[in-house]
């Protein structure tokens, strides 16, 4: 296992709600340098809003983030944006500046960072946009992408200055099977030649599995399970073996918290429109 | 009591909008100077608000002057003063018309586009994605738009008023026999460059800066949702065309009141 020096990036009783709803409930999580560290967990658990709150885009109600020895919430906007520097982040949607054709949205961090050469600068774009199978499409526009590309494109964007850490957003969803085998082949190897930090957030299990040093599985705002992969998949926890085996009844719920659904049909043929309305 | 509790808590919103807006603006002008740095991309924001509604400006100036000329000559033959035509033409266009007008203009034309395009980056994460690679949109996106404004809207104003005396002047000489010696020299003793002009001036770049700035907040403070956005489009021009109003009745009590 490579890496190993450490946690580079440290949740430490982070609770965090949205209006009355609580996402986060004193979670604890510590991924270590040099890992892939893979999050996992039903949608809505609030994958999307942890790695939020690792980039200091929200704010924890309690507890800290704490990245590369910094504690993320407490930083001036100045050391935030040097924080983030060294960071990639693909986001879910792929968050592709539309005014700009792929090659101009892999230019952008390069050059709004650095004062490489124009030459230089197309190399790279080139280069990433190779590693994601886009190099052809670089004169599109996002429009013109699918929207597995548009998630590549922003892949070969959050690599594009080599950060330190690269924080994945559902990055295989969408994909077909070819693409998705060679993102993941190519998230080890960033991390693996670069030295990187990679966190991926996912309910893509089975492809997961296959390269995440560590994985963690969220449930009802806490951390249930953390450890290596084979660990994960053989616990005997029931909540950890229905989300990995994808089973529908179990302690993990399908359905959004609130009344059952016999209160919201039944209530309303028993107690007719008023009762309906307060619903 | 309903409604007190109502009238609180609408204070309290603006209150809270207002402190909110303030504090877009102190990091929107702290981006100035980049903004003003990246030259190229500075050009091709003026040249976009400024062209999205300069054909509108050009014809509505014309019209405004041709009913000043018309009911300028009206009001000024029953005195036998016909001869002030240009001159009345040209004070009504650079002291209000043109600044009012023009803003207004801009607010509908410009100002609602700029909500709309940063609200929708607002809502397809552009900006947040920008923020996390450690740009800040505020300098990055925000600033460059709102020089652009500041600059573009006196440029608006000065077509405006140009375009308008030459509509007063083809309705007042062409069409109504006023001389035209006597239109262009009264205009010229009359127009006073500091009272008249720089203070027209003056206005059209107060206008030019809230106008920009309601428009940018309220796209950028949208609620990222379709329709947040088209919300957020319609209260930019509101909001602008009342801060309009009442700025210029502050401005001209302050200017022309001796
Ligand atoms: N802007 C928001 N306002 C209010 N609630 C929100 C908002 N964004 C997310 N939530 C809530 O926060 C919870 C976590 O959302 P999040 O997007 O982090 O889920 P997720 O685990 O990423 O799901 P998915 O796998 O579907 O992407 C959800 O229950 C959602 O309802
Ligand atoms: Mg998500």
């Amino acid at each position: 296992m490579p890496g190993g020096a450490g946690p580079l990036v440290l949740v430490e009783g982070l609770s965090f709600q949205r209006g009355s709803r609580t996402v986060f409930d004193s979670l604890d999580i510590s991924m270590a340098k040099g890992e892939i560290t893979a999050v996992l967990g039903p949608s809505g658990v609030g994958k999307t809003t942890l790695l939020k709150l690792i980039g200091g885009e929200l704010r924890p109600d309690r507890g800290r983030v704490v990245v590369g020895g910094d504690e993320v919430h407490r930083l001036s906007r100045s050391r935030l944006y040097a924080m983030r520097r060294r960071m990639g982040v693909l986001f879910q949607a792929g968050a592709l500046f539309t005014d700009l054709d792929v090659f101009d949205n892999v230019a952008f961090p390069l050059r709004e960072h650095t004062r490489l050469s124009e030459e230089l600068i197309r190399n790279i774009v080139l280069l990433k946009l190779e590693a994601v199978g886009l190099r052809n499409a670089r004169h599109l526009w996002p429009r013109e992408l699918s929207g597995g590309m548009a998630r590549r494109v922003a892949l070969a964007r959050a690599i594009a200055l080599d950060p330190e850490i690269v924080l994945y957003d559902e990055p295989l969803a969408g994909q077909d099977p070819i693409s998705a085998g060679m993102l993941v082949a190519l998230m080890r190897q960033l991390n693996d030649s670069l030295g990187l930090t990679s966190i991926v957030v996912t309910h893509d299990v089975e492809e997961i599995a296959g390269i995440a040093d560590t994985m963690h599985v969220l449930s009802g705002g806490r951390c249930i399970a953390s450890g290596p992969p084979e660990e994960i998949r053989g616990s005997a926890e029931p909540s950890v073996r229905q989300f990995i085996q994808g089973l529908p009844d179990g302690p993990v719920p399908f359905h959004f918290p609130g009344p059952p659904i016999a209160e919201d049909l039944l209530g309303m043929a028993a107690g007719g429109p008023a009762a309906a309305a307060r619903a | 009591m309903e409604a007190f509790a109502w009238l609180g808590r609408r204070v309290l919103d603006w209150v809270e909008v207002l402190g909110r807006g303030t504090v877009f603006l102190a990091r929107v002008l702290a981006g100035l100077p980049g903004a003003a740095a990246r030259v190229r991309d500075l050009v091709r924001q003026i040249g976009r608000v400024g062209a999205e509604s300069m054909v509108l400006i050009l014809v509505s100036g014309l019209f405004v002057g041709m009913v000043l000329g018309l009911q300028g000559y009206n009001m000024l033959v029953r005195f036998g003063a016909e001869e002030s035509l240009g001159l009345a033409v040209a004070l009504a266009l650079v002291r209000e018309l043109g600044p009012v007008v023009s803003a207004l203009l801009y607010a509908g034309r410009a100002g609602s586009a700029l909500a709309a395009e940063i609200g929708l980056m607002k809502t397809t994460e552009q900006l947040a994605a920008m923020g996390m690679m450690a740009v800040d949109p505020l300098h990055r996106v925000v600033a460059p738009r709102f020089l652009a404004g500041i600059i573009a809207v006196p440029l608006l104003a000065a077509m405006f008023s140009a375009v308008g005396v030459l509509g007063g002047q083809f309705v007042g000489v062409g069409l109504l026999g006023v001389d035209d010696g006597a239109f262009w020299s009264q205009m010229q003793a009359g127009v006073d460059l500091r009272d008249d002009i720089a203070n027209g001036i003056v206005k059209s770049v107060v206008f030019g800066v809230v106008v920009t700035w309601i428009s940018l907040f309220q796209g950028h403070d949208a609620v990222p949702t379709s329709e947040g956005v088209s919300r957020a489009t319609t209260r930019s021009v509101v909001w602008s065309s009342l801060a309009v109003f009442g700025l210029d009745f502050v401005l001209t009590s302050l200017m022309f009141n001796d």
